[in-house]
Order: C-alpha cells, then sequence, then structure tokens
C-alpha cells in the first residue's frame, strides 16, 4: 500500500513536470520566428499531452486517460504534420522570418500576464472539484489555451496561426484529462479525427490562398471592411 | 429508427454527389435527398408536436432513437424541421444559381454539393445528438464543411471572407471545447448521471457553482464567437456576405441559430444550478448584440452584408428573449427562431436575385432596381420588410410577442432598449433597400462602368420558384401559424421555463 502510493506521487511528480515543459512550449511557440519551428514546437507538446495522459492514468488508475494518450500519441504528433505536408508546399515551411504584430519581447510579456491570469482562473475550479484530481493540468491547460488564442491573434502567417489553433486544441485537452476522466473513447476518437479534418480543410484552404494571392501572409488580406474604400466590382 | 434516417440520407447525398460524374446528378441528389430530409423532419416534428409516440401518453415526450446519443424533443424537432426546411429550399435555389454562377467550371459543382450535404447533416445532427461532447464535434463540422463553401467563388475576398471565418470559429470551438469539458467533470462532481443535456438538467442543482459558471462561460464565449453575437461578430458579414447566395441562406439563416441552441440549452441548465445569477447577465450579452448590429446596419456599404449584420441583431433578440423569465418570452424566442428562419433564407434569396441582376453588391450603384429588374426587387423590398419587422409580417409578430413579454415581467429596461434598438435596426434597413429599389435612375456613372440601364436577364427558374415560394411562406406564416407548429413552440418553451 505504502509503495503504490508512493508510486502514484512519483507519477503526480512527473506529470508536473510534463506540465512544466507544456507550458514552456507553449511559450516558445510565442516567441518562435520560425514557421518550422513553430511545427516543431507543436509536436514536442502534443507529446507533453500524451505523456501527461499517461501519467495520469497511472496515477488515477483510468483506462480512458491511457486511450485518450494512445489517441493523441499517433494523431498529433505524427498524422497531423503529415496531411500538412502533403497539402501544403515546401515553400511553406523554408521561410525563416515569419513577423507578428507585436515585437517578442511584448509579446512574452503578454503571454507571461496571460498565464498567470490562468492561474487566477483555475483556483475557483480546482476549489470546486475533488481533492484527488487538484493537479496543475487545469492552470497550464488553461494558460495553453490562452497564449495559443494570443498566438492566433498576432500571428500573420497562415500555418503558424493554423497551429496557434492546434494548440488552443492541446491546451483544453491538457486540462481537460484532469476534469473528465471518464469521457467515452468514441468522443475522444472523434475529437481526434475532428482535429485530422480541420487541418486538411484549413490546409486546402492555405493551398488556394496561396495559389490565388502568391502568398500565405493572411495577415495582409484586409479589403473586408465597412468603411473600405468601393473595391472591384465582382461578377456573379 | 427515423432519427437515424435523417442523418444518413445527407451523408449518402454527399457520397453520391461526390461520385457520379454525370452532369447535373449532384443537384438531383441533392434536391432530392433535402426534399427527404424535410419530410422527415415533418414528420419527427408532428409526433413530437401530437405529444410522443408509441403511447408514451406524457407531453413531450421525445423521439428516441439511441438512448443516451440520439433524440428529438420538442426545442430538437423545432430546430431539425428548420434545418430541414431551409437546406431544402436552399438546394433548389443553388440549381438555378449556381449553374449561372459556375458556367466555366462545371465540374466545381460536385465539390459545392459534396461539401452542402456534409454541412447539412452536420447541421441536422447538431439539435438531434444529446451527448455535448459529440455535440460540439458536429459544431466544428459545420464550420470545416462550409469554410470551403464560403471561399467557393475564390475571389480574394472570398477567401479572405473564409479564412477569417474558419479561424475564428476554430479558434471559439477550441474554448468551447473546455467548457464542455468543465461541464463534464460538473457533472461528475455533482454525482454523476449520463452526460447528456437532460442528464445535465437533472443533477444541476447540485453542480458546484465556479466550476458550472466557468464551463457556461467558456460556451459562451466559444459558441458565441460561431453564432455572431457582438463584439465577436467580426467574422459573420465577411463570411455570409461572401458566399454564394444560397449558402448564405444557410449560414445566416439557421446555421447560427443551430449553434445558438447548444448555448440555449444550457440555459435552463445554469438556472437551475446554484450558479443562476449569470442568467442575469444574458440579457445584457443580448443586448449589445442587437445594438452594434443595429448601428452598424446603418452603414454598411453592401447588401448583402446589411442582411448579414441582421443577422448579428436577431441572435441577439433571440438570446434576450431566452434568458428572460417567463413562460411567455421563451415562446416569444421560439417564436423568433421561427419566423427569422423563414424570413432570412428569403432575404439572401431576394438579395442573390439582385446579385444576379446586376452583378454587384455594392449599395450605392444599384439605383431603380425595380425598373431593371422587378422580380428581385419586389422580393428584395418584402424582404427588408419583413426582416426589419413590418407590422404584418412574421417577425413584427414575433419581436411584439418578446417586447409584451419583457414589459409584463417589468424588465422596463431591457424591453425598452430592445424596442428602440430594433426600431433603429428597422430604420437602417428599409433606408438600404428603398434607395436601392425606387431610388433615382442610375447616374451616367453607370454606363460607363457598364451597368446598363436595359433589363436584366431574367432569373433562372429555380431561383424564382424559391423567391415565390418563399415570399408567399413569410406573409402566410404573419397571417396564419399552424396549429401544430404552435403547439410544437409551446411545449419547447414549456420545457424550457419548468
Amino acid at each position: 500500500m505504502m509503495s503504490a502510493s508512493s508510486a502514484a506521487s512519483i507519477l503526480a511528480s512527473l506529470n508536473a513536470l510534463a506540465g512544466g515543459l507544456f507550458l514552456l512550449s507553449a511559450f516558445a511557440m510565442v516567441a518562435t520566428r520560425q514557421t518550422r519551428g513553430c511545427l516543431l514546437l507543436f509536436i514536442y507538446q502534443s507529446l507533453l499531452l500524451a505523456a501527461s495522459a499517461f501519467l495520469l492514468a497511472g496515477e488515477y488508475g483510468s483506462w480512458h486517460l491511457a486511450e485518450v494518450g494512445v489517441v493523441n500519441l499517433i494523431s498529433k504528433p505524427i498524422v497531423v504534420p503529415w496531411i500538412l505536408r502533403r497539402t501544403l508546399s515546401s515553400e511553406v515551411y523554408t521561410r525563416r522570418e515569419i513577423d507578428q504584430v507585436l515585437n517578442i519581447p511584448t509579446s512574452l510579456t503578454i503571454a507571461l500576464l496571460l498565464a498567470i491570469l490562468a492561474y487566477f482562473l483555475a483556483v475557483p475550479i480546482l476549489g470546486a472539484v475533488a481533492p484527488p484530481f487538484r493537479s496543475a493540468n487545469v492552470p497550464i491547460g488553461l494558460a495553453g489555451l490562452l497564449l495559443g488564442a494570443y498566438t492566433l491573434a498576432v500571428r500573420r502567417e497562415a500555418v503558424p496561426m493554423l497551429i496557434g489553433i492546434l494548440a488552443m486544441e492541446n491546451g483544453a485537452f491538457f486540462a481537460g484529462i484532469a476534469l473528465s476522466r471518464e469521457l467515452p473513447l468514441i468522443v475522444e476518437l472523434a475529437i481526434a479525427s475532428d482535429g485530422l479534418v480541420l487541418v486538411f480543410v484549413s490546409g486546402v484552404l492555405v493551398r488556394t490562398i496561396q495559389h490565388r494571392i502568391g502568398s500565405t501572409r493572411v495577415g495582409e488580406l484586409a479589403t473586408l471592411r465597412e468603411a473600405a474604400s468601393p473595391r472591384e466590382e465582382e461578377t456573379a | 429508427m427515423i432519427l437515424l434516417a435523417l442523418l444518413v440520407v445527407p451523408l449518402v447525398a454527399a457520397g453520391l454527389s461526390a461520385a457520379i460524374p454525370v452532369r447535373r446528378a449532384a443537384q438531383t441528389v441533392t434536391v432530392l435527398s433535402s426534399v427527404t430530409t424535410l419530410i422527415l423532419a415533418s414528420i419527427v416534428a408532428m409526433r413530437v408536436a401530437a405529444g410522443g409516440v408509441e403511447g408514451t401518453g406524457a407531453t413531450a415526450s421525445p423521439v428516441i432513437a439511441i438512448p443516451g446519443f440520439l433524440s428529438a424533443d420538442a426545442l430538437s424537432a423545432l430546430i431539425t424541421g428548420l434545418v430541414a426546411f431551409v437546406s431544402a429550399a436552399a438546394a433548389i435555389y443553388s440549381w438555378g444559381y449556381m449553374e449561372h454562377t459556375c458556367a466555366q467550371h462545371p465540374g466545381r459543382l460536385r465539390l459545392y454539393y459534396a461539401n452542402y450535404n456534409v454541412f447539412v447533416f452536420a447541421m441536422l445532427a447538431i439539435p438531434l445528438v444529446v451527448e455535448p461532447t459529440l455535440v460540439w464535434i458536429f459544431v466544428e463540422l459545420t464550420t470545416l464543411s462550409s469554410a470551403l463553401l464560403v471561399s467557393f467563388e475564390d475571389t480574394r475576398e472570398a477567401l479572405e471572407a473564409a479564412w477569417k471565418y474558419v479561424t475564428l470559429s476554430l479558434m471559439g470551438a477550441g474554448i468551447a471545447l473546455l467548457g464542455l469539458l468543465m461541464l463534464f467533470s460538473a457533472l461528475e462532481a455533482a454525482g454523476g448521471g449520463t452526460y447528456t443535456w437532460a442528464g445535465l438538467l437533472a443533477i444541476a442543482p447540485h453542480m458546484p457553482a465556479p466550476l458550472i459558471a466557468t464551463a457556461f462561460l467558456l460556451i459562451l464565449v466559444g459558441f458565441g464567437t460561431k453564432v455572431g453575437l457582438a463584439p465577436l461578430h467580426t467574422w459573420l458579414p465577411d463570411a455570409h456576405s461572401q458566399a454564394p447566395s444560397p449558402v448564405c441562406a444557410v449560414l445566416s439563416g439557421i446555421e447560427t441559430t443551430s449553434v445558438l441552441y447548444v448555448i440555449l440549452r444550457l440555459l435552463p441548465v445554469v438556472r437551475a444550478s446554484p450558479a443562476s445569477t449569470l442568467i442575469h447577465w444574458m440579457p445584457v450579452v443580448g443586448l449589445v448584440s442587437v445594438g452594434v448590429a443595429a448601428f452598424l446596419l446603418l452603414q454598411v456599404r453592401d447588401y448583402k452584408r446589411l442582411f448579414a449584420f441582421s443577422t448579428v441583431e436577431h441572435m441577439g433578440i433571440i438570446l434576450v428573449a431566452a434568458s428572460l423569465g417567463s413562460a411567455a418570452a421563451h415562446y416569444g424566442a421560439l417564436y423568433q427562431i421561427l419566423c427569422h428562419t423563414v424570413t432570412k433564407s428569403f432575404c439572401f434569396f431576394a438579395a442573390g436575385a439582385a446579385l444576379l441582376s446586376v452583378t454587384t453588391r455594392e449599395i450605392a450603384s444599384v439605383r431603380g432596381l425595380i425598373r431593371r429588374a422587378p422580380t428581385a426587387a419586389a422580393t428584395l423590398l418584402l424582404g427588408g420588410l419583413a426582416i426589419g419587422g413590418a407590422p404584418p409580417l412574421a417577425v413584427f409578430l414575433s419581436e411584439f410577442s418578446i417586447l409584451k413579454a419583457g414589459f409584463a415581467e417589468g424588465q422596463y429596461v431591457i424591453a425598452g432598449l430592445l424596442a428602440a434598438f430594433i426600431a433603429v435596426a428597422f430604420f437602417g434597413i428599409l433606408l438600404h433597400i428603398n434607395r436601392m429599389v425606387f431610388g433615382a435612375a442610375p447616374d451616367p456613372r453607370g454606363e460607363e462602368t457598364g451597368h446598363s440601364t436595359a433589363a436584366a436577364p431574367p432569373l433562372p427558374l429555380s431561383c424564382r420558384a424559391m423567391l415565390i415560394v418563399g415570399g408567399a411562406l413569410v406573409v402566410l406564416l404573419g397571417l396564419y401559424l399552424p396549429a401544430r407548429l404552435d403547439d410544437l413552440l409551446r411545449l419547447a418553451a414549456g420545457a424550457w421555463s419548468r
């Protein structure tokens, strides 16, 4: 009995380590200047999510979480990059400098404030769940969600924006696995396959934009607004 | 079984429209399947309105296909019926409209119809599936299947609109996902039970307040983005104006409502939970949308954006009505959903007709439409009057019932502001439509830019047919509400205010 509880506490501290690295990868995603780096960070983050799911599965003795881990391990780090490579030309990844609306030190400061905000948002939630499930996953997942949304807001390049969306989903799951351990497998599989459709459809859209406009700098697309100058007539 | 059939038919149609390389096969399959779903959805609605099936006797007993996954109560039946109605009307309208738009690339039509059917499938699934996380997946699927429909015309603007639509909707979906997972933990913390709308409602009083409150707010922000609640509406006028007109009719007419449905499902849960004070803030959230949309309506330059902003306004009105306390207000909200869907889809059919006739979306370059394209002008005018809420028409009646319920409840500030914003929006819509329809004959610039004053080419037959049917329904709905439909609205409102 003693050994079981000490094993659980080792798993819990390993999980905390995975959480710390997860948060670090979210910060790095805000700071990185390369599309390829963004994708790599997303892969690391997904691996950490899977690791956390396995560790929590061991800690709580829950098969459902182990399934979550397996589904995540296959879909995000392997299939998502594969689909992205199939739908988009390699030119998208070779671009080194991808700029943001704000400079990187400012971005990191805002990211830090968002992470602190996530912690304060998580405190009342942790107070409401039963003690064994008060893990660091909830504030870290919330922070991952907010940082993903922030990346999406400040990036102008299509692929890093897409990865921002995927990072948000990672964050939601990172918190979700600590909160809801008995989610049916069918839901799990459906969400994973939905992520793949998401990457495929957005990939096709980005490819069309690239063909039509000649770049994937979607931040430059800004003709649609109320006070726009009368734009070219379109034929229906 | 009938609910399963409702979902299988559009999926089969999607497969067939993508697979059969025969000319006009995709159109035929889509029209046939969407008419079939309309018939099936009407049967479901009739059964639910009649008070249940197979002698259960209880009022509002749901049609159940798979317990815990698929079932239809009055609210689901109403939304399903409306989805089926709009998708059938838009499928018929698409026949002529898309053939006209896609004259150069007839092969692309198969892509259009395949996506269209998946889109319809996802929207039908939202009200019928009762497992909240599965509902989330179908909401996500509506975004993904309609993204390529929004960008279908392949112009720079359409691609911009589609990209904004996809990124903002998916961002919202990520936030809503955490909300739904948290809702599940609220259910577990309260002692467990099945994770369905009914299961949540049953156990709501025992949920810890911080969990249900945070979950609801995350879902409100997340799905609110997709519904187009201000200030998260920025993508909506773009996507709802750049998509091909029949797709706009579906997006504005019912897609936003079918996502709002998820938020509406949670209102009674929150009301029954210890976090019920949140409900008192919901009319404010709704009013912000109504107000923002009403004032933005005044300065639009594009007549399709005009109707898109009107959708933001109506989503706000429905949310205000649904979060008031009385059964009369809830009835008003559901009546408003019905009237808005029928009227708004008609408005976009009319806008599409105008676009085919004058080939521009700009309000400023359309003048004296009544002389050039009388059908488009007359329907546009009827649509504008109807959606603005002119007296004998349906939206007026539903808005009036909401305002009456608001005043009866003593919510004078909310109802008063709502009435004022509705008046501003009415003025805005009619100002633009009036100029387009009756404005002085086109200025000389018209000839230079190629907009001749000659009569416009005739509209495709299927478009004219849907304009007549839609117009007739808009007028009829104001004069007469079938008893069964009224029963359905009452049942749904009753289940809500329990």
